[in-house]
């Protein structure tokens, strides 16, 4: 449904590529209050060409950056953010996506099982995440980290995950990680803006346009779930997914936190994260919580499973298991 | 009896506070131009930073705070510990450290400055800083210590200012400054002082993927290291004013300043004792972080030179502190007040947040020395920092010497 509406509105767009309202009084007001909070700031950091407006592609980004927290948009103010996204990408990269604000659906709860029998360490799920996920190719950002670890061993620290042979090694097992989506997640306790949190269906996501980049959230996460933009990231034209989420694989910028968002351009659609669906052993498990005869439940009620570092309490929506 | 001159307005206050900062001898406009250098170095730097993103440092993902927040994490320090200097003055009114109280409250004040600089250039967005203001933004209060940090700060820089500046403007008029007036924003300062200090701590401390962090006596030491520090920093400062301008200090300032450090450096040194002991007695997985920083781990060993360093300093500091050959002589006090400042410096900044994040979560071990931009900013915030307080320091003086020899009269 949503996006179908959203590629209705892409077709106006062709129509009439400003037909966004002209900037009223009362938003330029309010831009200008804020923009005197920040006071000489915004000068100093050279968005002086943003301040004038005077292109289209500066007066989208002038109001991108007064918009609201995500999470406070009405549905309007999300399909008017998305419009101007899908604008923005035209003109700065010369594609055309299609981004979609779909909230979360009523009595889902995501969780993710990982099977350590049947994993053989290809990595098909760390490509497939990267390309799916427009994952920074020049500092090489992966979600995933899958760890070689000899029999004998139970935490990752004492494994190895920048192997470059042959896989799967003799008297080897593997062990994939990434975020795990904590109930009780000390990221998003942690971050001071609430650009961090926690969807109704158990996914903990970034808004990407309101994270200040103080990285408080790395320091709390136990599991190093989380990425940071450190360079202004970079994907190939030809290579970006241009199904996106407003939460998930959009473009982020440099200065962002980022992080796995359970594939939410995905899963919301009612299919599998790009890393279940590319792994070729079948060692990923992902479903609803709440609905009794997923998979996922079936894997905890009839698999011996556990949790990396349970002792912290965090409440993780993500199991290991062993056939 | 002299007649009083009359009192003069706010504007003729701030004239006079830029023309006495503005004169001075070729010494010290040359002091002024190596601050003007630094600072502009840093700008230039900070310039490199926003154009390439934070990628410009040796920060990643592991190491996720670097220079920028050990400085800041140290000069919290330097900041609450004008509370040594308020404590005794204002409330159990020592008349020797009345009279230097308002250069510890310029320290505190340069200090905060820095701190709160430190926080700026660290962030990834900047020009969204305001995403975290209370009514325009999203103040994630009081879930966050980040948010808390930043109240405590910003009011500690509130306060040191207030009193200050009213008490400094009084004199400033030749009169009295009313005692109810400040006192109860004295009282404020003393409990905000250890607030600032205790929640920066908590900030670390409240993390349990950290288990270097996660320990309950970082509190009480991050106090006992500032509160040695701190004075150890104003020591310096009042020697140099010694030393550069006619305001007079008496022995009697730096004795008593002397024996706050000795006490303070010894209660951080017996606890650094049962860090250690704790970490090295039964080694476990959680002691990595602290294996990583004394003796290096896995190759990785680019803290040891520098934390075997800082204890060695602050040892020796506090050691010819405690033991005071000089008699209180400035010439011995400065350098063992350099050694412990720096000693505290190394162990409370890069010392204390590197380990934190090494190894990572995952158990990766990575090394980390700031890149060239990080130190450039940082140099620039401190000469910042320095050049504050320079221009508070030597109005307020001025102010106070004059007010000293009207009331003498």
């Amino acid at each position: 449904m949503n996006s179908r509406k959203n590629k209705d509105c892409r077709k106006q767009k062709k129509n009439t590529p400003l037909q966004d309202k002209p900037f009223g009084r009362r938003e330029f007001l309010k831009g200008a209050v804020k923009a005197a909070a920040l006071g000489s700031a915004a000068m100093v950091s050279g968005c002086g060409t943003g301040l004038l407006g005077s292109s289209e592609e500066d007066s989208l980004r002038w109001k991108e950056y007064f918009k609201k927290h995500y999470r406070l948009m009405t549905q309007e103010e999300k399909d008017e953010t998305v419009r101007r996204l899908e604008r923005l990408a035209r003109l700065r990269r010369g594609v055309d996506i299609q981004m979609s604000s779909k909230g979360p659906i009523e009595r889902i709860l995501f969780g993710y099982a990982f099977n350590l029998t049947r994993c053989e360490g290809f990595m098909e799920c760390v490509a497939a995440c990267v390309k799916e996920n427009n994952l920074d190719r020049k500092s090489n950002t992966q979600y995933i980290r899958i760890f070689e670890m000899e029999h004998g061993e139970m935490s990752p620290a004492s494994g190895n995950s920048k192997y470059f042979h042959e896989v799967p090694v003799e008297d080897h097992f593997y062990m994939g990680v990434q975020c795990f989506h904590c109930e009780k997640a000390p990221c998003v306790k942690a971050c001071p803006t609430q650009a961090t949190y926690r969807e109704p269906d158990g996914i903990v996501v970034v808004d990407y346009d309101w994270c200040i980049g103080c990285r408080y959230c790395i320091a709390a996460c136990p599991y190093y779930g989380r990425r940071f933009n450190w360079n202004e990231p970079y994907v190939p034209v030809n290579e970006i997914t241009k199904k996106q989420h407003y939460l998930g694989n959009r473009m982020r910028t440099k200065g962002q936190m980022e992080k796995c968002t359970f594939c939410v351009q995905r899963t919301r659609e009612g299919r599998l994260p790009a890393c279940v669906e590319a792994c070729p052993t079948g060692a990923r498990v992902f479903g609803n919580l709440l609905d009794p005869k997923s998979e996922i439940r079936y894997v905890l009620k009839n698999k011996k499973v556990f949790r990396f570092k349970e002792e912290l309490g965090t409440d993780a929506k993500y199991w290991y298991f062993i056939d | 009896m002299i007649k009083k001159p009359p009192g003069k307005g706010l504007m003729a206050f701030f004239a006079d506070i830029i023309r006495w900062n503005l004169s001075g001898g070729i010494v010290y406009q040359l002091y002024l131009c190596v601050l003007a250098a630094f600072m502009v170095l840093g700008v230039y730097a900070y310039f490199i930073q926003i154009n390439l993103g934070l990628s410009a440092t040796n920060m990643s993902d592991i190491v996720s705070w670097g220079f920028y927040i050990s400085n800041f994490t140290f000069l919290v320090g330097v900041a609450a510990a004008a509370v040594m200097i308020i404590l005794p003055a204002y409330i159990f009114k020592d008349k020797d450290l009345h009279k230097v109280v308002i250069i510890g409250e310029v320290v505190a004040i340069g200090a905060l400055v820095m701190c709160l600089m430190f926080v700026f250039v660290d962030l990834g967005s900047p020009l969204k800083a305001w995403h975290m203001m209370p009514i325009i933004g999203i103040f994630n209060w009081p879930s966050s210590l980040l948010t808390w940090d930043v109240i405590v700060l910003n009011g500690y820089l509130a306060l040191n200012l207030m009193v200050p500046a009213y008490i400094v403007y009084c004199h400033y008029n030749h009169r009295k400054p009313d005692e109810r007036k400040y006192r109860p924003l004295i009282f404020i300062s003393i409990f905000w002082a250890f607030a600032i200090h205790l929640v920066t701590a908590f900030l670390y401390e409240g993390l349990p993927a950290r288990p270097f962090w996660n320990n309950p006596l970082m509190g009480p030491r991050f106090l006992a290291s500032a509160f040695a520090a701190g004075p150890a920093l104003i020591i310096m400062v009042l020697v140099i004013i010694n030393f550069t301008t006619t305001f007079k200090i008496e022995a009697q300032v730096f004795n008593k300043l002397r024996r706050i450090i000795v006490v303070s450096a010894i209660i951080n040194l017996i606890m650094l004792f049962s860090e250690i002991f704790k970490e090295f007695y039964l080694p476990t997985h959680h002691s990595l972080p602290a294996v990583f920083l004394y003796f290096g781990l896995d190759g990785h060993n680019s803290l040891v030179p520098w934390i075997w360093t800082a204890i060695s300093m602050n040892l020796l500091g506090t050691l010819t502190l405690a033991v005071n050959p000089g008699r209180n002589n400035p010439k011995v006090l400065f350098p063992a007040c350099i050694l412990l400042f720096l000693g505290v410096w190394i162990e409370k900044g890069i010392g204390l947040i590197v380990p934190g994040l090494v190894p990572s979560p995952l158990g990766e071990v990575v090394d980390y020395a700031p890149s060239w931009v990080e130190v450039s900013v940082t140099l620039g915030i401190l000469a910042l920092g320095v050049f504050v307080v320079t221009m508070l320091i030597r109005p307020a003086l001025i102010i106070e010497e004059r007010f000293g020899v009207e009331q003498g009269t």
